[in-house]
């Protein structure tokens, strides 16, 4: 055991099969006529990414004159495993079975959740990702959830139609997404959703949530939203924060 | 002859079930009309392009004829009657409704007589371009030759049709078969076809007529230079379902996804509108020689691939009575389903080869559309490739006819350019390398494999009957179907339903199937 070197925390870098051997595996596309001259490019390249020594072990014609590679290389960066700090997620996310089993013993009655694409916005890939029964990259959708009603109003709802819905429906929660952001028109929308529930007197009794490409929580929070997620997120990171929230809030 | 032992009984139980299914669902469709299939109507009668603000000119028209109470008798009675009292041509009068000078409900009526052999006679020059694309089709599948099945289908999803048309013939020069064009985002959800070739999409192309033209034109340089004819194929599907196919039709593609129930299930549009606008999109699309793609694989991404197993099978029967009352012939029926069990499950191999496997025996003449892996995967693109390769196995094992190529990279993003190669060169070496092993090998008797078959078969039976005693729409209710429960007057477009009038006649149909509805 003595002779395996050990690893220094402060100057990681890849294994292949050896420490600090730096081995890393990529493929790529160039948009170049396959030969030699292609394969001189891709290990050109590669040396560029911090690739030492770098091998093009395998090349092909894509057909319309563009060449795919694998190659293989030394990284020649390091980074300091012992610095490195992730900002923590305030909730632990539950999975779908544990979302429905909380709601069965914290809050005794199905969770009514609203959901829509709203202002002009046409792009239902986030709602749907986050609602439909299908879901998304194999995470089931708030429809099929035992215990959750989960009602999608689709695309280009009015603020005004999705707050009305939300009171003829007594939802504990909405969800807005914003997928088109061009000319930063979610803001201004997001922004008099918000002032309509003040205007109804319902904006404490009701879980406010946005999502899309460019939503962060901290831009959720400072619209006065309660939440906000971004790129990545499933069913169940937005159902674990409603289901936390209404209990939390005593909204049971 | 079978390898499964399947009781032949029960498959004819489940067929006749089927059948009284689509009958019943066919009284319904028989006696309604929608504005999507009236402005295939109109489309087919000629009418194009878009008016000043873009509106195209087939939802001009046919809202024309909506707000002044006459879609009841149909495009055909308006237009044939606008044509008969002012001499203009269909487009000529959808243009001067465009500029507000016409009301086409608002002028003078002449004979239904009269009105309908003008409009016939307009019609059987539509009949008679398509019959020709069909025949464009067969000539160039007999000089060039085409792929062996399964045939490899890809997808191209850039958003931009130029850039599609690049990323296809790549494909095809790698070896594809079938390109399929996705559509954009959300496209299945508008009351409208846009019009125009399109640059900007998301998660895919716009389905326009023109981008059908030029992606139709690639493939067929292509295809030439290839030496196959290489398939196109689009989405027949959401609230434009005839509209896509009239102009599919028009435009020599040959294959499309066309199933209501996917409409219902996962995009939430009203059954009623949907199955209405299906009788009509599968007339054109079985008289086009257009190979229809239904959407069975999609139960198994929201519902459990072993325990939902039956409700593919029943499905398929459902959608094989529903084509055929549209007149589309098995050959041009690709039956739909999916390699989707959890990769951790034991056996698992066996019960996909069991029911890949049935769905062949039971439908020996369909080219079956076998779907990828697409919910076990996790992003580690190694394993799914293993996965894919598994998929690949099972298709050539079982004669798959159209295989949608798996990606490794599913998950993750839409296909990179050398995604869609090493999806092709998987299929190709094992297509290849084991090209006949499915006619050397039976299975055994009693065994896993022929059980497993039989139990879904015998399920399929069960509710195929349940269903036929209850009737679609309510099992659609029950949430029989991926777990998805829809009501008879919820989601998009019921407001596009109709009952016919007296007066109402659609000459496509007449002229495409010869039946009399």
């Amino acid at each position: 055991m003595s002779q395996v070197a050990k690893v220094d925390l402060t100057r990681v870098k890849p294994y292949g099969d050896t420490l600090n051997d730096g081995m890393v595996q990529t493929s790529f596309t160039l948009p170049i006529p396959y030969g030699d001259a292609a394969k001189e490019a891709a290990r050109l390249l590669a040396k560029k990414m911090g690739l030492e020594e770098p091998s093009v072990v395998y090349s092909k014609d894509l057909g319309i004159d563009y060449t795919y590679f694998i190659v293989y290389g030394k990284c020649i960066h390091t980074v300091d495993y012992t610095k490195i700090e992730v900002p923590k997620v305030d909730i632990e996310i539950m999975s779908k079975e544990e979302v429905e089993q909380y709601i069965k013993d914290n809050i005794k009655r199905n969770v009514v959740i609203v959901g829509a694409c709203t202002g002009t916005d046409a792009h239902t890939v986030g709602i749907d990702a986050i609602m439909n029964m299908k879901g998304y990259a194999g995470h089931f959708g708030l429809e099929r959830y035992e215990g959750i009603d989960a009602y999608n109003l689709g695309s280009q709802v009015p603020n005004e139609e999705l707050v009305a819905k939300a009171i003829e429906l007594e939802a504990d929660a909405i969800l807005v997404s914003q997928v088109v952001t061009q000319k930063d028109v979610h803001i201004p929308n997001l922004t008099e959703l918000v002032e309509l529930l003040e205007a109804e007197g319902i904006r404490d009794d009701i879980i406010l949530v946005c999502g899309g490409p460019r939503i962060s929580h901290e831009l959720a929070k400072e619209l006065g939203y309660d939440a906000g997620f971004g790129p990545g997120t499933f069913a169940e990171d937005v159902a674990t924060f409603i289901v936390i929230e209404i209990v939390k809030r005593r909204l049971v | 002859m079978s390898k499964l032992n399947l009781d032949p009984i029960r498959i004819d139980n489940s067929r006749n079930a089927a059948k009284q299914i689509a009958e019943d669902v066919q009284e319904f469709i028989d006696k309604h009309t929608t504005t999507s299939t009236e402005r295939a109507v109109a489309r087919l009668l000629g009418i194009d392009g878009v008016d000043e603000i873009s509106k195209p000119l087939p939802n001009v028209l046919i809202d024309n004829i909506k707000d002044g109470g006459g879609l009841e008798q149909g495009a055909a009675y308006w237009i044939g009657n606008g044509v008969v009292q002012r001499g203009d041509t269909p487009q000529e009068i959808a243009e001067k409704i465009s500029r507000g000078e016409l009301d086409i409900t608002r002028i003078s009526t002449g004979s239904e007589e009269k009105i309908q052999d003008t409009i016939y006679e307009l019609a059987q020059e539509t009949v008679d371009k398509i019959k020709q694309n069909r025949d464009k089709r067969e000539e160039l599948i007999q000089t060039l030759g085409e792929g062996k099945k399964p045939y490899i289908y890809v997808i191209v999803a850039t958003g931009n049709i130029y850039e599609d048309m690049v990323q296809a013939q790549a494909a095809a020069r790698q070896g594809a078969d079938v390109i399929a064009v996705i559509r954009t985002t959300g496209q299945s959800l508008l009351d409208y076809v846009p019009y125009g070739p399109t640059t900007e999409g998301f998660g895919g192309t716009y389905a326009t007529q023109e981008n059908f033209k030029l992606m139709r034109r690639a493939l067929d340089e292509v295809g030439e230079e290839v030496g196959r004819y290489i398939r196109l194929c689009n989405y027949c599907s959401g609230l434009c379902m005839p509209e896509i196919a009239a102009m599919g039709a028009l435009e020599r593609l040959d294959m499309m996804l066309n199933d209501a129930l996917y409409g219902i299930l996962f995009r939430d549009i009203n059954m009623q509108r949907t199955l209405i606008d299906q009788y009509f999109s599968r007339v054109i699309n079985g008289y086009a020689g257009i190979i229809i793609n239904t959407g069975e694989d999609n139960y198994l991404t929201t519902d459990d691939a072993v325990e939902a197993a039956h409700t593919v099978l029943a499905s398929q029967f459902i959608n094989e009575q529903f084509a055929l009352k549209a007149g589309i012939p098995e050959e041009q029926m690709g039956l739909g389903h999916a390699f989707e069990m959890d990769p951790s499950l034991e056996n698992g191999f066996l019960y996909e080869l069991a029911q890949a496997q049935m769905a062949r025996e039971i439908f020996p003449n369909a080219p079956l559309k076998y779907m990828p892996p697409t919910k076990y995967m996790t992003g580690n693109i190694f394993m799914g490739h293993i996965q894919d390769a598994l998929f690949n196995m099972v298709a050539i094992m079982t004669g798959q006819g159209i295989q949608l190529l798996g990606m490794l990279t599913e998950a993750i993003h839409t296909p990179h350019l050398h995604d869609r190669y090493l999806a092709i060169e998987n299929a190709q070496y094992i297509f290849n390398n084991a090209r006949n092993l499915g006619d050397e090998i039976s299975f055994k008797e009693d065994g896993i494999i022929q059980n497993r078959a039989q139990e879904v078969l015998e399920k399929a039976e069960e509710l195929l009957k349940e269903i036929a005693n209850i009737g679609l729409f309510q099992t659609i209710e029950q949430g029989k179907f991926g777990g998805v429960k829809r009501s008879r007057t919820g989601g998009k477009g019921l407001e596009g339903v109709a009952k016919k009038g007296s007066a109402y006649f659609n000459p496509f149909i007449q002229l495409m199937v010869g039946g009399d509805r």
